[in-house]
């Protein structure tokens, strides 16, 4: 727990408080093929003093949580000031970075969720009521995109969906626009990957539901049978009842998953279009220059926000253990 | 058949067996670089030594590992495949070794050009030059009864000529995808209209300028003519593009235009139309709209001496002056290698070097004006927002990031 769990966030936590030293430049002469230029530089051992004397670098209380690239306090504040309506004030809240990959992330986390919840409870039924022979075979193909990796699965749907591909044509072809493409547009970028999304995790949600499905205790439906109740009513008033808690238990772990969402966006190169907090640290450790600070802060509200979004279903779920001690 | 077969095999193994003999190593190298030809070959020329065990890890994703690697002591990678942009980035943390020594010792074969000095000191052996330059198809420019264009207009007008007689719907090919490909392009033309990053001297941006705006306008001009996927486009599927047929006209890297028509499965008429030209230039410029850039390798700073020397030797045996006698090989890339005689894929680099391109720009904070472009241009290609609001996010995310890393 300490190791694995209390170290990293402890480790995140500090980082993001602190910023590299002020660099120190200086004019050197660069020579190479292209001939001499005089260019600036880094003095390394300036720097490297600097570093001596306080390894961590500068302390900035939450100046970086604060920057345009996070939360944007200076940003918002001018927004607000400057817009006369909700509209131009949301207008410009959506140019900033964060409040974008916002608006993507938790529309993405409450779309997805209770779709492949639901989607996942339809498979799990019709799996339940095959014939025994066939059952194998369902659930094999039923598993078959949570067998492929995210990002294989993306890639793969990615290049289906090109507008030359055998999706994209066939989707140009139904609506009778050959310039129709998916990935040029921002609202249908979103769709895809909420459909990407549950066709990825749907398949937890089933084999979750099934396997709640084999204890289902077969007196209360005979009964409800006897009471008269239709196979809906069997299923409203006898099945989700007895699923409830795996219901509660595949949100928890979905919601969770869905709010750090990462492969899709890269796997459909969909940067253009929708961006999330864990693509942000994947960019700010991936560009020439890397930014360990603004990472390590997206991080920190990355683990925030799941918590902020997983409180509900914890406290239930301590009151719950609570009243059974 | 069979003969031939042996003969060849025989000659290939007195070849390699040459070549082992000739490079003795005596401590382990590893080598971390980018994938295309031209690196590919330096990095099996590396690993013709022996005495020692020779790694390499070449990827499209190297700039995500290379610092980490050479930051730990003993460094992971005992030498990083660079250009002149990704330099900087282990020149800000002090990774790479000065090579003065080992030059002095081993490097008796390079030419005084390849050495990439900062400060006095020799910090890199360059053994390529690269720009981007116009590659168009033959065949379909005089179907179409155009000149191949020298300017981004005369692309414009020659992309509407094509589409308007119906050789190509969307004729002209960019590596335009959102992030650093978009970036690139973005500085090609900025450069191109005679606009510059900063305020001379200092860290401060200065893209949200006329030069901007023209060069974003541009852009958006050209992309009417593209591929309505080109966002997500980087350089490999823009290729693709350009194989299957589909562009006539495009901005492309000379590593990559070379060797663009010897893969399998391409329609013979793409392989016959396939042209090389100089860079344009645009709005009545006279610098073209493009980047001179560097290939060269370093040597790690946390190694052994023993290692650094293995490397510098092992790396020195992949850019000898001999490899060029393979003609394959000497088409791979503009060379910087004594004795390399350019091949006709190397005129538009040539070009490019003659029109005076000016090179990518070697400042600390690049990298992060870089990735500000990249991150933030995509809104304007979308027509989400105007060309100086976009460049205005683009100095504001730039300046965020440059204060995180005490550059402002």
């Amino acid at each position: 727990m300490l190791l694995f769990i209390a170290a990293p966030i402890v480790s995140v936590v500090i980082q993001s408080l602190f910023t590299p030293h002020e660099a120190v430049l200086m004019t050197v002469e660069n020579c190479g093929p292209f001939g001499c230029k005089e260019e600036t530089t880094i003095d390394q051992d300036a720097t490297r003093e600097l570093r001596e004397a306080k390894p961590l670098g500068r302390f900035v209380w939450f100046d970086i949580y604060t920057d345009r690239g996070h939360l944007a306090f200076g940003e918002v504040a001018e927004a607000w000031n400057s817009s006369d309506s909700y509209g131009a004030f949301f207008s410009k809240l959506g140019n900033l970075p964060f409040y974008r990959a916002m608006a993507f992330t938790l529309t993405y986390t409450f779309v997805c969720t209770p779709l492949l919840i639901i989607l996942g409870l339809m498979i799990a039924l019709a799996v339940n009521s095959l014939h025994r022979h066939l059952k194998g075979l369902v659930i094999f193909f039923s598993l078959l995109p949570m067998i492929v990796s995210p990002l294989i699965g993306s890639l793969v749907l990615f290049w289906m969906l090109d507008s030359r591909g055998i999706l994209g044509s066939a989707i140009q072809y139904l609506a009778d626009d050959p310039n129709l493409s998916l990935k040029a547009s921002t609202p249908l970028t979103w769709i895809m990957l909420i459909v990407y999304g549950v066709w990825n995790s749907a398949p937890f949600a089933f084999v979750v539901f099934y396997a709640g499905l084999q204890t289902l205790p077969q007196d209360q439906i005979e009964a409800a049978q006897i009471d008269g109740a239709t196979r809906w009513d069997r299923i409203r008033y006898v099945v989700i009842p007895h699923l409830m808690p795996l219901v509660t238990f595949v949100a928890l772990i979905q919601l969770m998953d869905n709010f750090r969402v990462f492969e899709p966006i890269v796997g459909f190169n969909a940067e253009a279009h929708a961006t999330s907090l864990s693509w942000f640290i994947f960019s700010d450790l991936g560009g020439e220059t890397r930014q360990l600070s603004a990472a390590s802060a997206t991080s920190v509200m990355t683990i925030l926000g799941v918590a902020i979004l997983l409180s509900p279903v914890l406290i239930r779920t301590w009151r719950d253990f609570k009243a059974k001690k | 058949m069979f003969l031939k077969r042996i003969i060849i095999a025989g000659a290939m193994t007195t070849l390699t067996a040459t070549a082992a003999w000739a490079c003795e190593i005596g401590a382990r190298v590893s080598i971390v670089g980018n994938e295309f030809p031209a690196i590919q070959t330096v990095g099996a020329g590396a690993q013709e030594c022996s005495g020692g065990e020779v790694t390499t890890n070449l990827t499209a994703d190297h700039q995500k590992i290379n610092v980490a690697g050479m930051q730990g002591n003993p460094a992971e990678y005992t030498s990083a495949i660079i250009a002149n942009s990704s330099i900087v980035a282990l020149m800000n943390e002090d990774v790479i070794r000065a090579l003065d020594d080992l030059v002095a010792k081993h490097g008796q074969d390079l030419k005084k050009n390849q050495l990439i000095t900062i400060d006095g000191k020799v910090m890199a052996v360059a053994f390529m030059a690269n720009a981007q330059h116009l590659v168009y198809r033959k065949d379909i420019l005089e179907e179409a009864g155009v000149e191949p264009p020298k300017t981004y207009e005369e692309m414009l007008e020659a992309a509407k000529v094509i589409r308007e007689k119906g050789l190509v719907q969307n004729p002209i090919g960019g590596a335009y995808k959102a992030g650093w490909n978009l970036a690139q392009e973005f500085n090609n033309m900025f450069l191109g209209f005679g606009g510059t990053h900063f305020k001379e001297g200092t860290a401060e941006p200065n893209v949200n300028s006329e030069a901007g705006v023209k060069a974003l306008e541009m852009m958006k001009a050209l992309s009417e003519y593209m591929n309505p996927d080109f966002l997500t486009h980087d350089s490999n599927a823009t290729n693709a593009e350009y194989r299957a047929g589909n562009v006539a006209l495009m901005n492309m890297w000379g590593s990559r235009a070379a060797t663009l028509t010897t893969v399998d499965g391409i329609p013979q008429e793409v392989i016959d139309g396939f042209a090389i030209a100089a860079p344009m230039t645009v709005g009545g410029g006279s610098t073209p709209a493009s980047t001179l850039w560097w290939d060269g390798w370093t040597v790690a700073k946390n190694v052994s001496d023993a290692e650094a020397e293995a490397t510098f030797i092992a790396l020195t045996n992949g850019i000898r002056p001999e490899i060029l006698s393979d003609p394959e090989i000497a088409k791979q890339a503009v060379w910087l290698i004594e004795g390399y005689e350019p091949t006709p894929a190397a005129t538009g680099v040539f070009d490019a070097a003659n029109m005076g391109t000016i090179p990518y720009p070697m400042l600390p904070y690049m990298g992060l004006m870089h990735t500000a472009l990249g991150n933030e241009l995509a809104d304007f290609m979308q027509g989400k927002e105007s060309a100086e609001q976009a460049l205005a996010d683009v100095e504001a995310a730039y300046t965020a990031a440059a204060k995180e890393k005490g550059f402002l």
